[in-house]
C-alpha cells in the first residue's frame, strides 16, 4: 500500500456566530499513512477534538465544515451524503472516546454491543457474530472474554470497559482508528496497558491512528508523528523524535517546557517539628446489607500514620480508589474518620465537636481540584474570598480590602473581584480557589489534585504559585495528585497510597530515585514518556 | 439579561404577560372605575350583558353589577393566588432544604410527612382545613397554601440533593460555615430557579382551588370572588348562562397567563433548553 490512508486537506471548520472565534479549525492539513500512528496534541480550545469529529463529521449543530477536503479510500468524506457516510463511520474509520463508562450504553451487554457493529455493517449469522466477538475480546486481551461479553458496562472497570471500546472498534477491521484521549480518564498503570495495547493492535493490523491527546508523554510513549495545534491551525508537524528533541515553533518549545521533569529538584531544608501529625487514622465505609449481614465493607482509608514538618510539602500520591482523597477530606474534617487522630497546634481536629471544628478552620484549608465546581456561581469573586474572614468576624470592608490584596498576591487583577467566576478563565479560578484558601492566613494547606483540571501551561503556572507563596508565607502544603510528575516538582515529602494504605513514604528524591515497594515501582514505570522531559 | 432577552424571544410567553398584565391592571383600576361596592344591589337582576349601558356585562341574578364584580374579584384572586403560593412555596422550601441537606432520619420523616399529604387529595384536604377553620378570606387562603406545599418541597429537596455535594458546598464548610448560611446563603440561591418556576404552577392552581371552593359555596361569601359569581350563577346556568361563563373566562385567562410565564421563565432560566 502507498500513499496515506487519511488525508485532511486544508480543512476549515466553521463555528456558530457569537463564539470566541470564526473557525474552530483553519487550513489544518494533516496525513495519516498506514500503520503510523499520528498524535495530534494542543491544550483544550485548540481543535484537537473537532479536528477528531470533523473527520466523522460528527459535528455539534450550528459548527460545520466549510473550506477543504478530508481523503478517505479517494472518497471526500467532507462531502459525501449522510448515508454513505454511515457506512464509513465504524467499519472505514473508527473511533473510541475518552469516558467509555458515558460512550457504551449502560443497559446492553458488552458482547451485544460488539455484536451490534456487526449487525449494522455485516449480515453474519448470530452464531459467527458470538465467535467473532469472543476473538475480539481475546484480541484486546481482556480477562476472562467469555464473562466480559455477558457483562453490563458497570460490571467492568474503567481499563476493561476500555479495552471493550477498543474491540468494538477494531471490529470490523478499519483503515483508520481515530482515539480521542483513550486514556485521559484512565489510571497511570491502565494507561500505560492501554497505550501498549494499542500499539500492538495497530503494528499488526496496519491500522493507520490519528490520536488525539493532550499529554506530552503519551505523545512520547506511542507517536510516530506528531502535530501540534494551537487556536484550531496546526503549527509544527513533524517525526515524533524531531519534535520531541528539537521543536521549533515557540509554542511547542513552550508546551515542552511545561511538563513537569520527573526529576525532583534540590531538597529544601526540612524543620525538625512538626504541624501536623496524622496517628492511625481510619475510615471504613459499609454499605447494605441487613443486620450487619452481607454488608460491603470498604476501607477508604486504613491506619495512616504521617508527619508534617513545618513548612514542608507532603505530597500523597495514589491511583484513582487508594484513599488518597478521602484522606485529605478526613484531614479537614469534611468526613468525620472512625479511628485515629489529627494533631494540629495541640488540638485533635478528628476529635473535636462540629463548633470547635469551625473555629480551627482558620488554621487548616483545602483547596479544590474543580477550578468550575468549588466556586459558588452566584457569588462575586471578591466575596467568595472575603467570606472566609466575615464567618470568622472580620467586618465586610476589612474583609474585601484583604480579597483585593490576596488577589494580587495570587496574581489577579485587583479590580476584577466584582467578576463573576464564570468570566475567569481554569486557571484564574484555581487562583481565586486558592486565594480564599489563603484568605483566613492558615498554617496548612490542604490541596486535593489542584492543579489536575488545567491545562499543561496554566497547570506550570499554578504549580510556580504555589511554591512561590509556600516560600513567602511559610505554609505547610499536604498536596493530594495522581500525577508523579507534579508530586516531583512540589513535594518534599511524598507518601505512596494503595488501596487505603500507605505503601511507601519518604524524601521524594529517594521515593522516587530509589522506589522500594513493588507498588511504587510499578507507578513510576507506567509513567508515560518516562524518559522525556527527565533531562529538561 | 440574557434570562429576560430569551424570554422576550417566544411568542406565547410574551402573550402570558400581556394577559397578566392585563388582569392586574384589571385589579388596579377597579376602585376608580368600579367605585361602589362590587356586593352591593345595582340595578334589575339578570340584564343580559350589552343590554344596558350601565352594566356591560350584565347582572347577577341579585342584581349585582357583573363586570365591577370581575374587576374587584381579579384582586382577590390575585391575592389568594400570590399568597397562598407564597406560603406553599416558603414551607416547601424549608423543609425541603432541610430534608434535601441534612439526608438521612430527617429526611425520611419530612419526607413520609410530605407523602401523607401528598396521598390525600388536595381538594378534600382542603374542604376539611375549611369546613373546620371556617371559611374567611384568610383561612381558604392559609389552607390552600398547606394543602399546596408538598410538590415544592420535593423540588427543592432534589435540588440540594445534587447540590449538597459540589465543592463550592464543602468550600464553604471548611471555611468554617454554619449549616445555616450554608442552606440559606450557599446552596439555596443555586436551587432556586426551578422553584421559582413551579411557583407558578402553584398558583394557578391556588385559583382553581378557590374558585371550586366557591362554587362548592364554601369560599368566603363577602368578598367578589370570581368563584363566589360562578357559584351564584349555578342557579341560572340553563338560560342565563353568562353569569357563571364571564368569571369562567376570567378564571380561564388568568391561569393561561400565569402558566405561559411560568413556562417562558422555564425556557429562559434553563439553560439546557438553549438553542432549541
Amino acid at each position: 500500500m502507498t500513499g496515506p490512508v487519511l488525508t485532511l486537506d486544508r480543512l476549515g471548520v466553521r463555528l456558530p456566530p457569537g463564539a470566541d472565534r470564526s473557525h474552530a479549525l483553519q487550513d489544518v492539513s494533516l496525513a495519516i499513512q498506514p500503520g503510523e500512528i499520528l498524535c495530534v496534541v494542543g491544550e483544550s480550545g485548540s481543535g484537537k477534538s473537532m479536528t477528531a469529529n470533523a473527520v466523522m463529521r460528527l459535528l455539534p449543530v450550528g459548527v460545520a465544515i466549510d473550506g477543504g477536503r478530508v481523503l478517505f479510500e479517494g472518497r471526500d468524506l467532507a462531502v459525501l451524503p449522510e448515508a454513505e457516510m454511515r457506512a464509513v463511520r465504524g467499519a472505514g474509520v473508527a473511533m473510541i472516546f475518552q469516558e467509555p463508562m458515558t460512550a457504551l450504553n449502560p443497559l446492553r451487554t458488552i458482547g451485544d454491543q460488539i455484536g451490534e457493529m456487526f449487525g449494522i455493517h455485516a449480515d453474519l449469522p448470530r452464531q459467527q457474530v458470538a465467535t467473532r466477538v469472543r476473538a475480539l475480546l481475546e484480541e484486546v486481551r481482556i480477562p476472562d472474554p467469555e464473562r466480559a461479553a455477558r457483562a453490563y458496562p458497570h460490571e467492568l472497570s474503567g481499563g476493561q470497559r476500555q479495552r471493550a471500546m477498543i474491540a468494538m472498534a477494531l471490529a470490523l477491521d478499519p483503515r483508520v482508528l481515530i482515539a480521542d484521549e483513550p486514556t485521559t480518564a484512565l489510571d497511570v498503570t491502565t494507561q500505560a496497558q492501554i497505550l501498549a495495547l494499542i500499539r500492538d493492535l495497530q503494528r499488526r493490523k496496519g491500522t493507520g491512528v490519528l490520536f488525539i491527546t493532550h499529554d506530552f508523554g503519551v505523545v512520547a510513549e506511542i507517536a510516530d508523528r506528531v502535530a501540534v495545534m494551537q487556536h484550531g491551525r496546526v503549527v509544527e508537524e513533524g517525526p515524533a523524535a524531531e519534535i520531541l528533541q528539537r521543536p521549533q515553533h515557540p509554542y511547542t518549545r513552550q508546551l515542552i517546557a511545561a511538563v513537569p521533569p520527573l526529576r525532583a529538584p534540590p531538597p529544601r531544608p526540612l524543620a525538625e517539628d512538626a504541624v501536623l501529625t496524622i496517628r492511625n487514622l481510619s475510615k471504613t465505609y459499609r454499605t447494605g446489607g441487613f443486620l450487619g449481614r452481607g454488608a460491603r465493607v470498604t476501607h477508604a482509608v486504613r491506619d495512616v500514620s504521617l508527619r508534617l514538618p513545618r513548612g514542608g510539602t507532603l505530597g500523597i500520591v495514589g491511583e484513582s480508589g487508594s484513599g488518597k482523597s478521602t484522606l485529605a477530606r478526613c484531614i479537614v474534617r469534611l468526613i468525620d474518620p472512625d479511628q485515629g487522630s489529627v494533631e494540629l497546634g495541640g488540638a485533635d481536629l478528628a476529635h473535636l465537636s462540629r463548633a470547635e471544628m469551625r473555629r480551627q478552620t482558620r488554621h487548616i484549608q483545602m483547596v479544590f481540584q474543580d477550578p468550575f465546581g468549588s466556586l459558588n456561581p452566584r457569588r462575586r469573586a471578591g466575596e467568595l474570598v472575603a467570606q472566609g474572614p466575615m464567618v470568622h468576624g472580620a467586618s465586610r470592608a476589612d474583609a474585601m480590602a484583604r480579597a483585593r490584596a490576596l488577589f494580587q498576591l495570587v496574581g489577579l487583577d485587583p479590580a476584577s473581584v466584582d467578576r463573576f467566576p464564570h468570566e475567569f478563565s481554569g486557571g484564574q479560578r484555581q487562583r481565586i480557589g486558592l486565594a480564599r484558601a489563603l484568605a483566613l492566613e492558615p498554617q496548612v494547606l490542604v490541596a486535593d489534585e489542584p492543579v489536575s483540571a488545567l491545562d499543561v501551561s496554566v497547570q506550570a503556572q499554578v504549580l510556580a504559585l504555589l511554591a512561590d507563596l509556600r516560600a513567602r508565607l511559610g505554609i505547610s502544603m499536604v498536596f493530594i495528585t495522581h500525577d508523579l510528575r507534579v508530586a516531583a516538582q512540589i513535594c518534599d515529602l511524598v507518601a505512596v497510597m494503595k488501596d487505603g494504605e500507605v505503601v511507601e513514604e519518604g524524601p521524594v528524591a529517594r521515593v522516587f530515585g530509589d522506589p522500594q515497594h513493588p507498588y511504587t515501582r510499578a507507578l513510576l514505570d507506567s509513567i508515560p514518556g518516562r524518559g522525556f522531559g527527565a533531562g529538561a | 439579561m440574557q434570562a429576560v432577552r430569551g424570554y422576550f424571544r417566544s411568542p406565547p410567553a410574551v402573550i402570558g404577560l400581556v394577559l397578566l398584565l392585563l388582569v392586574i391592571a384589571m385589579a388596579a383600576t377597579a376602585d376608580w372605575l368600579f367605585p361602589r361596592d362590587p356586593l352591593s344591589l345595582a340595578g334589575r337582576p339578570l340584564v343580559w350583558p350589552f343590554q344596558n349601558s350601565r352594566f356591560w356585562l350584565g347582572t347577577d341574578n341579585s342584581g349585582r353589577d357583573i363586570a365591577a364584580q370581575i374587576f374587584h374579584g381579579a384582586r382577590i384572586s390575585l391575592l389568594i393566588g400570590l399568597v397562598a403560593t407564597a406560603i406553599a412555596i416558603l414551607i416547601g422550601i424549608v423543609v425541603g432544604a432541610v430534608a434535601g441537606y441534612y439526608g438521612g432520619t430527617v429526611d425520611t420523616i419530612l419526607m413520609r410527612v410530605a407523602e401523607a399529604f401528598q396521598t390525600l387529595p388536595n381538594f378534600l384536604l382542603l374542604l376539611v382545613l375549611v369546613v373546620v377553620f371556617g371559611s374567611t378570606l384568610a383561612t381558604v387562603t392559609i389552607a390552600i397554601g398547606i394543602v399546596s406545599w408538598p410538590a415544592p418541597a420535593r423540588l427543592t429537596r432534589a435540588e440540594f440533593l445534587s447540590l449538597r455535594n459540589r465543592e463550592f458546598v464543602q468550600a464553604g464548610r471548611t471555611l468554617g460555615m454554619r449549616d445555616i448560611r450554608l442552606i440559606f446563603g450557599e446552596i439555596l440561591p443555586n436551587a432556586l430557579p426551578p422553584v421559582i418556576v413551579y411557583a407558578s404552577v402553584v398558583m394557578a392552581v391556588a385559583i382553581l382551588l378557590e374558585s371550586a371552593l366557591a362554587f362548592l359555596r364554601l369560599s368566603d361569601p363577602n368578598v367578589a370572588s370570581w368563584g363566589n359569581l360562578i357559584g351564584l350563577g349555578r342557579d341560572v346556568l340553563r338560560v342565563q348562562w353568562y353569569v357563571s361563563a364571564i368569571p369562567g373566562i376570567a378564571i380561564l385567562v388568568t391561569v393561561l397567563a400565569v402558566s405561559l410565564v411560568g413556562q417562558g421563565l422555564n425556557d429562559a432560566l434553563n439553560p439546557r433548553l438553549k438553542g432549541r
